[in-house]
């Protein structure tokens, strides 16, 4: 199968000739972020390392980390690295864990991030022949923006739907023939449901593939959108601190996502000491954006738990790997002194034969940790004895034992209501922090 | 022969039922009998409706989860013991019932019992054979 490529040039450039070039954006963004961020030049002067420290990406390791803390310390403009008059746009995070971050973007730094997100479609087989329909939410949140973009640089007819209204998603995808579907997994789970509720067959909907992230998914949810739309399904990640999507993109060969690494330099480091681990080994994801104008961050912390690999691609780009995200340092729950990744229960629902629409409620009673999953379940598994509903329940609990080490109090709950916003989906009530 | 129960799963939850039963009456379905099964956690309500289909619909659109059941009806006279001889009957006959509810006729002089089994047609054979009046589907529009 021939392969295309939107940047061909970098995206298949061979290991020196990347970190040649790496090195030289490098050098000049601490320099810039040196000069215009006081903010990380106390960071970095605290560190005794000055900008003539780097000479190349082989001295990244001697720069300070930033987390989610300074930028919420930092806010709103603590760390803007140029004057607001030559910005044109923000977006910011949904604010969920905490205050907002607000990133900035010039009108360079838009177009490199759309291009990111072109790479990422033409990657999912996207021409100037495909309709591309973004479902992703519009407006601060960066999943509609950045598709939305990608979308007009490929020269995709493009369908700028924004999130939710199901009905009005359906009737455009296909009567306009939309061949693909950018949105959050979840969403796209619950637009195949309803497709399948009104007697859609696979073979009647038009989509031919599928571009979906902002939220973590598991390979047996992809097999699932992937049969119920028809299509082929292809991850994409990003950060609002970094751009948004598109810092990596999965190909064809969907084993793990590209990094945009001409812009991203990506790191692993081992969570608790700092220190960068080998190629290959698990640890706490670093960007360094070696691009960005408005709002560079150097070496940010993600706090996604994954993977890097340099194998070599049967798609013939050599842009690094990493694998899709296992957990997050900061989405761990700490349950009776177990730790249990949201992950992990929706792996079990999915062995079980339930959809991935579930909801984990932590609180404390009596000094002990209590532990509830509330299920959906299908209208093919619900029947009229209480007997049977109860008897699934204890399976799934059993199910969950066994996997995490620890019993929840499973409890099946009817469809559609656990609340599964269009946007990103609410998994875990942790009501122990509320006290 | 046997007559249509509709299931519905709900959260036990203040104001669950009211709003079955509301949804209902706004489609001008007649409710003949109804039965509650509840746990902490949920209920599941079970249904004798006028018209089962219509609420089937109506319910399903307001996104509840519905099942359509066949259960066996069975008329027998308002009397002490009645009910009993119905039990022995189906008791003789090795078809353990999952669960009854009954409710009473509003002119005649007689009740009748809603029952679950696992086998429809052997319950309906062994209470036709010893004489009891089965209800179908047409006599349930008539109540």
């Amino acid at each position: 199968m021939a392969q295309n490529y939107y940047q061909k040039d970098i995206e298949t450039m061979s290991l020196p000739e990347m970190k040649k070039l790496q090195s030289e954006k490098l050098v000049k963004q601490v320099k810039h972020v040196y000069e215009n961020v006081p903010y990380y030049r106390n960071l970095m002067d605290e560190k005794g390392v000055k900008p003539e420290d780097i000479k190349g990406i082989e001295d990244l390791h001697k720069l300070p980390f930033l987390t989610k803390a300074d930028l919420r310390d930092a806010y709103p403009y603590g760390l803007l690295a140029k004057p607001l008059e030559d910005c044109v746009r923000i977006q910011s995070t949904s604010g969920t864990t905490g205050r907002r971050v607000v990133a900035f973007y010039t009108q360079n730094d838009v177009d490199l991030w759309e291009d990111c997100c072109a790479r990422a479609i033409v990657a999912a087989g996207g021409s100037n022949k495909d309709v591309c329909q973004v479902a992703y939410g519009y407006g601060l949140f960066t999943g509609g923006p950045g598709l939305n973009g990608g979308s007009h640089k490929v020269g995709c007819l493009t369908l700028p739907m924004s999130s939710g209204n199901t009905e009005r998603q359906i009737q455009f995808m296909t009567d306009l023939s939309a061949t693909i579907l950018c949105c959050t997994p979840s969403y796209a789970a619950y637009i195949g449901e309803t497709l399948k509720e009104q007697g859609y067959k696979p073979e009647d909907i038009p989509l031919k593939a599928g571009i979906f992230g902002a939220e973590p998914w598991t390979e047996e949810m992809r097999k699932g959108i992937e049969e119920t739309l028809g299509i082929k399904a292809y991850d994409i990640y990003g950060l609002t601190e970094t751009s948004g999507p598109g810092v990596a993109f999965e190909c064809s060969e969907q084993t793990g996502m590209h990094v945009n690494e001409d812009h991203f330099l990506a790191e692993i480091i081992d969570p608790d000491t700092g220190e960068v681990l080998p190629e290959g080994e698990k640890g706490e994801l670093v960007f360094t954006s070696l691009d960005k104008e408005a709002f560079p961050l150097l070496r940010y912390r993600t706090r996604d738990i994954c993977v890097l690999s340099r194998k070599k691609c049967s798609c013939g780009r050599t842009l690094v790997k990493m694998a899709k995200p296992m957990g997050r340092t900061d989405d761990m729950l700490i349950i009776r002194g177990v730790n249990v990744f949201p992950s992990q229960i929706e792996t079990v629902l999915l062995n079980e034969g339930y959809q991935p629409n579930y909801q984990i409620i932590v609180d404390r009673a009596n000094n002990t940790d209590t532990f509830e999953v509330n299920v959906e379940m299908s209208p093919e598994q619900f029947t009229d004895k209480v007997s049977d509903v109860l008897a699934m329940e204890k399976v799934l609990a059993g199910a969950m034992k066994t996997m995490l080490g620890i019993n929840p109090k499973v409890h099946l709950v009817a469809p559609k209501t656990i609340a599964r916003s269009e946007g990103k989906a609410v998994r875990v009530i942790d009501k122990r922090k509320l006290v | 022969m046997a007559i249509k129960q509709l299931t519905v799963f709900v959260q036990n939850r203040k104001g669950t039922i009211v709003s079955v039963t509301d949804i209902l009456a706004k489609s001008n379905i007649n409710m003949r009998a109804l039965s509650i099964a509840e746990t902490e956690d949920f209920g599941i309500l079970r249904l004798i409706v006028n018209d089962e289909c219509a609420a089937e619909k109506v319910l399903k659109e307001q996104g509840y989860l519905i099942k359509v059941v066949d259960v066996v009806g069975v008329k027998i006279s308002d009397e002490p013991g009645k009910l009993t001889a119905a039990l022995d009957v189906l008791d003789k006959a090795n078809i353990n019932v999952e669960y009854l509810y009954a409710f009473m006729a509003r002119t005649e002089k007689h009740a009748y019992v809603v029952l679950r089994v696992e086998d429809n047609e052997a319950a309906e054979a062994a209470l036709t054979a010893s004489g009891f009046k089965l209800i179908t589907e047409a006599d349930i529009c008539k109540l």
